[in-house]
């Protein structure tokens, strides 16, 4: 195992994990785009992963691909590999790699708690650990989902007369937000940016229901009053968003728990809503699968790092460029 | 603690000035006295605890969490109590204890004795969530810092109370937290409080920029011109026996300037121009005035190095006679009247500048490359001296700025909501084959190209100074800026006045950028 310019390099299996450029094999973690790279000639990962990168990359998904499901084991060289939830989005998967009796975990982007738009992480006990650390700080304590969801409800009923403009990236975090809308009962039609819907198709053809939706670029500038719109988080403080009427504009990321992050992107309505591990949801990792080495890689590495060393773990930090902040 | 922990957390995410005054009023409208009295206290920067020292709020914190982990979270958050309000463990058992009103607060902390301060704030963090702990540390440090200045906090009391914000203002130094009798004011249920006997601060009659365009729709008979100095307005309020010098904003900071203070032997209320000057009306550049900014006491030395001196241009009472409802030339008149009589030490008037038409005006603006003068002022000639900032009586004309190109040197990250961006920008130009650096920025950019300048910081690093990245000289900003002095707190002898980032030349080679000898060439005075 070791990190070169294209990514993490599996050498006793002649593969790369979510590798950065171009490679003959890959394994893809999920399909977010920092992760799920175009133009591999050959791509392993899971069935739902596998249709993101289709839809996302047509021919770029790969030249070969190769479906693998959760838990089932293959062989690649000298190393068996599993993929196995790991909570972040629809088909995002850990790597289990074993070889000569040592198993290494590659975590991918991953969340602990619940969502029922994919499939619960599970922890697996290991050698070495490769960690993700998005928030891996201290200060970042995703609070309860649905009470952020909540503040949204409320916000609704304080200005019926007000678009709601939730920023949302598009696969994963819009339709967790409608999922968990949906779990608190609000039964409306949610309208969607044109960069939404494919995703949200893709999910409910994978049987996650989401509900009515409906395009928001069509739709009239009366209807859009007091409506839920979900749009890129891009598209909110641009020009598209000029349609609706007096937004009250939120964002949906696990960023949104620092203040000043939020008063940057001109959000007025913060909903710390994220699909990465929060702080609390790393350490607990670091126990539940107990590896005598973790390395930690994008994100904000030196506190986990020096968490895990007070701990007695060997902990390093990988330096893994190019990994972005989609998905947080 | 909730409704203004909830007021603090809507200010600090509502861009627009309408809006925070949208969030003052509802706040004054349904908090109860006195959370809400004290909650203007703090939002005007009228509540001060000495032992609420951030040096303290560090010392707490350590206790509580790894102090590496602390610090890491730090630098990424780049604001204390925000820090502190996101990191501080939350005890499970405390959860049901019922956390303290903002009067509980305010009343406990201003009766603990010194040294017991710590303590009570650390069993109110376990009572309260993160947004309280964020107003609670926002409020005890003394610094809000939520966009909301007195003036915008004064202004959202008038729109509620529906009275005039002059009004307000003129009673408002005679008012004592929490404020009963203002609020009973505005609701309704009392007269006015009366205004201050003493010297209190008479609110400022502020200038509009002058535009090309306007002036074709302006008589230059209708205009008297004067310099406009290159310092800072001040008001000096003598009256009954007391002494104030006040900024622009009303803020008091006679305790900076004995120096003026102490010739103030006169009964009137004055506005004028304080900077530094030697020798009997000499003016200082404006780098010495800066000596003396911002600090709540002076030393003797600095007071014999940088001695302060008000360039008087206005008077708006004369004894107990109030002259704001004089047009311009006459309050002119009786200024200089005033001052013929007085002849206050350590004072002076700024003369007028006699002008045929406005070409000749401009010609005069663009000859006036003196250190102290910073361009001319337009005043109507039947102006009366008003509140705030009307449109037509009063134009400031500000002479073009010079401008350099400059080659970017060092990026800092800025604070507030530039706290992840690399904001701060230090540039140089060459002096031979190196760069030293002439002076720093940070605004005159767009939000958009702030993001592209924080990009290009990140990836063109060659070294890390703590917050402080050193980039590599492939960058050339075009600075604009006022004027440009001696300096020998600069490397390079030079120090701009008011630099601003003016272009990114994004096309340009550092290579040719400008040269130190031409800064040098714009030296004047």
């Amino acid at each position: 195992m070791k990190v070169c310019s294209e990514g993490l390099y599996v050498e006793p299996g002649g593969f790369y994990v979510d590798p950065l450029r171009p490679v003959e094999r890959a394994v893809v973690t999920h399909g977010h785009s920092d992760h799920a790279r175009p133009g591999h000639a050959h791509v392993l990962a899971t069935a739902g992963t596998l249709a993101i990168m289709r839809q996302r990359l047509g021919e770029g998904a790969g030249a070969t691909t190769q479906t693998l499901d959760y838990g089932e084991a293959i062989r690649i060289g000298d190393v068996t590999v599993r993929l196995v939830p790991a909570g972040h989005v629809l088909g995002s998967a850990q790597v289990v790699l074993e070889h000569e009796g040592t198993r290494v975990v590659v975590s991918g982007d991953y969340k602990r708690r619940f969502d029922r738009t994919c499939a619960p992480f599970e922890p697996v006990p290991c050698d070495v650990f490769i960690t993700e650390a998005t928030f891996g700080l201290p200060v970042f304590r995703h609070p309860p989902d649905l009470g952020e969801i909540d503040k949204l409800l409320h916000s609704l009923s304080i200005f019926p007369e007000r678009s709601h403009v939730v920023g949302a990236y598009a696969l994963g975090k819009c339709q967790r937000v409608i999922s968990l809308l949906r779990a608190a009962g609000y039964d409306r039609p949610i309208y969607l940016h044109g960069a939404l819907e494919p995703i949200c198709k893709l999910y409910e053809g994978f049987g996650v229901p989401l509900g009515e939706l409906r395009p928001a670029t069509v739709a009239a500038k009366e209807e859009l009053k007091g409506a839920l719109v979900l749009a890129p988080p891009g598209a909110v403080a641009d020009r598209w968003a000029r349609r609706l009427t007096d937004p009250v504009v939120a964002m949906a990321s696990g960023w949104m728990r620092v203040r000043q992050r939020a008063r940057q992107r001109g959000v007025e309505l913060p909903l710390v809503i994220s699909d990465h591990a929060d702080w609390d949801e790393l350490t607990q990792t670091l126990d539940e699968v107990s590896a005598p080495e973790v390395w930690v890689t994008h994100g904000r590495e030196e506190a986990l790092v020096h968490h895990a060393t007070q701990r007695g773990i060997r902990a390093r930090a990988l330096a893994l460029v190019g990994f972005e902040e989609e998905g947080a | 603690m909730r409704n203004f922990s909830a007021l603090i957390d809507g200010l600090v995410f509502m861009p627009a000035r309408n809006g925070k005054i949208r969030l003052l009023a509802d706040f004054f409208a349904t908090t109860p006295d006195p959370d809400r009295g004290w909650a203007l206290a703090a939002l005007t920067e009228s509540l001060v605890f000495h032992e609420a020292k951030p040096a303290a709020i560090r010392q707490l914190v350590a206790t509580r969490v790894d102090p590496e982990l602390f610090a890491l979270s730090y630098d990424y958050v780049g604001d204390l109590a925000e820090t502190v309000a996101l990191i501080w463990p939350e005890r499970p058992e405390r959860a049901n204890s019922l956390p303290p009103s903002l009067t509980e607060v305010v009343e406990t902390l201003r009766a603990t004795k010194r040294g017991q301060v710590m303590g009570l704030v650390e069993g109110w963090l376990d009572t309260l969530d993160s947004s309280g702990r964020f107003a609670l540390l926002k409020l005890i440090t003394g610094s809000l810092r939520v966009g909301v200045s007195a003036r915008l906090a004064k202004t959202a009391l008038a729109e509620w109370g529906k009275v005039d914000l002059g009004d307000l203002e003129e009673c408002w130094h005679g008012l004592t937290p929490p404020y009963a009798d203002l609020f009973a004011w505005l609701e309704g249920k009392s007269d006015r409080p009366a205004a201050g006997k003493g010297a209190g601060f008479r609110p400022l009659m502020l200038s509009h920029p002058l535009e090309e365009e306007d002036m074709a729709g302006l008589d230059p008979a209708d205009y008297a011109a004067e310099w406009k100095w290159d310092g800072i307005r001040v008001q000096l309020a003598a009256r009954g026996g007391e002494r104030r010098i006040y900024s622009r904003t009303g803020d008091d900071v006679s305790g900076a300037f004995p120096d003026i203070a102490d010739h103030m032997t006169f009964d009137a209320v004055l506005d004028g121009e304080l900077l530094v000057a030697r020798d009997e009306g000499e003016i200082a550049p404006f780098n010495d005035l800066q000596q003396r900014l911002n600090r709540k006491t002076v030393t003797a030395a600095m007071l014999k190095e940088f001695p302060a001196w008000v360039r008087l241009y206005d008077i708006l009472f004369d004894g107990e006679e109030d002259l704001r409802s004089l047009p311009f030339t006459e309050r002119r008149a009786r200024l200089e009247r005033w001052h013929d009589a007085v002849r206050p030490r350590r004072m002076d008037l700024s003369p007028l500048v006699p002008f045929e038409g406005w070409e000749a005006l401009k010609g005069l603006r663009e000859g006036s490359r003196e250190n102290s003068i910073e361009g001319l002022m337009l005043k109507r000639k039947d102006s009366v001296y008003v509140a705030g900032r009307p449109k037509g009586p009063w134009f400031k004309w500000k002479r073009g700025a010079l401008t350099l190109d400059t080659v970017l040197m060092y990026a800092q990250r800025g604070h507030g909501k530039r706290s992840s961006y690399y904001s701060d920008f230090t540039f140089g130009v060459w002096r031979g084959e190196e760069l030293v650096p002439v002076g720093k920025a940070y605004f005159g950019f767009t939000d958009a190209e702030l993001v592209e300048l924080d990009r290009w910081v990140r990836n063109r690093t060659t070294r890390r100074y703590g917050p402080v990245r050193e980039v590599e000289p492939g960058l050339v900003l075009e600075v604009a800026f006022d004027s440009v002095h001696p300096s020998n707190r600069h490397k390079s002898g030079l120090a701009m006045r008011f630099p601003r980032v003016h272009r990114i030349r994004w096309d340009k080679p550092a290579a040719e950028a400008d040269r130190l000898e031409t800064l040098q060439a714009m030296v004047v005075g």
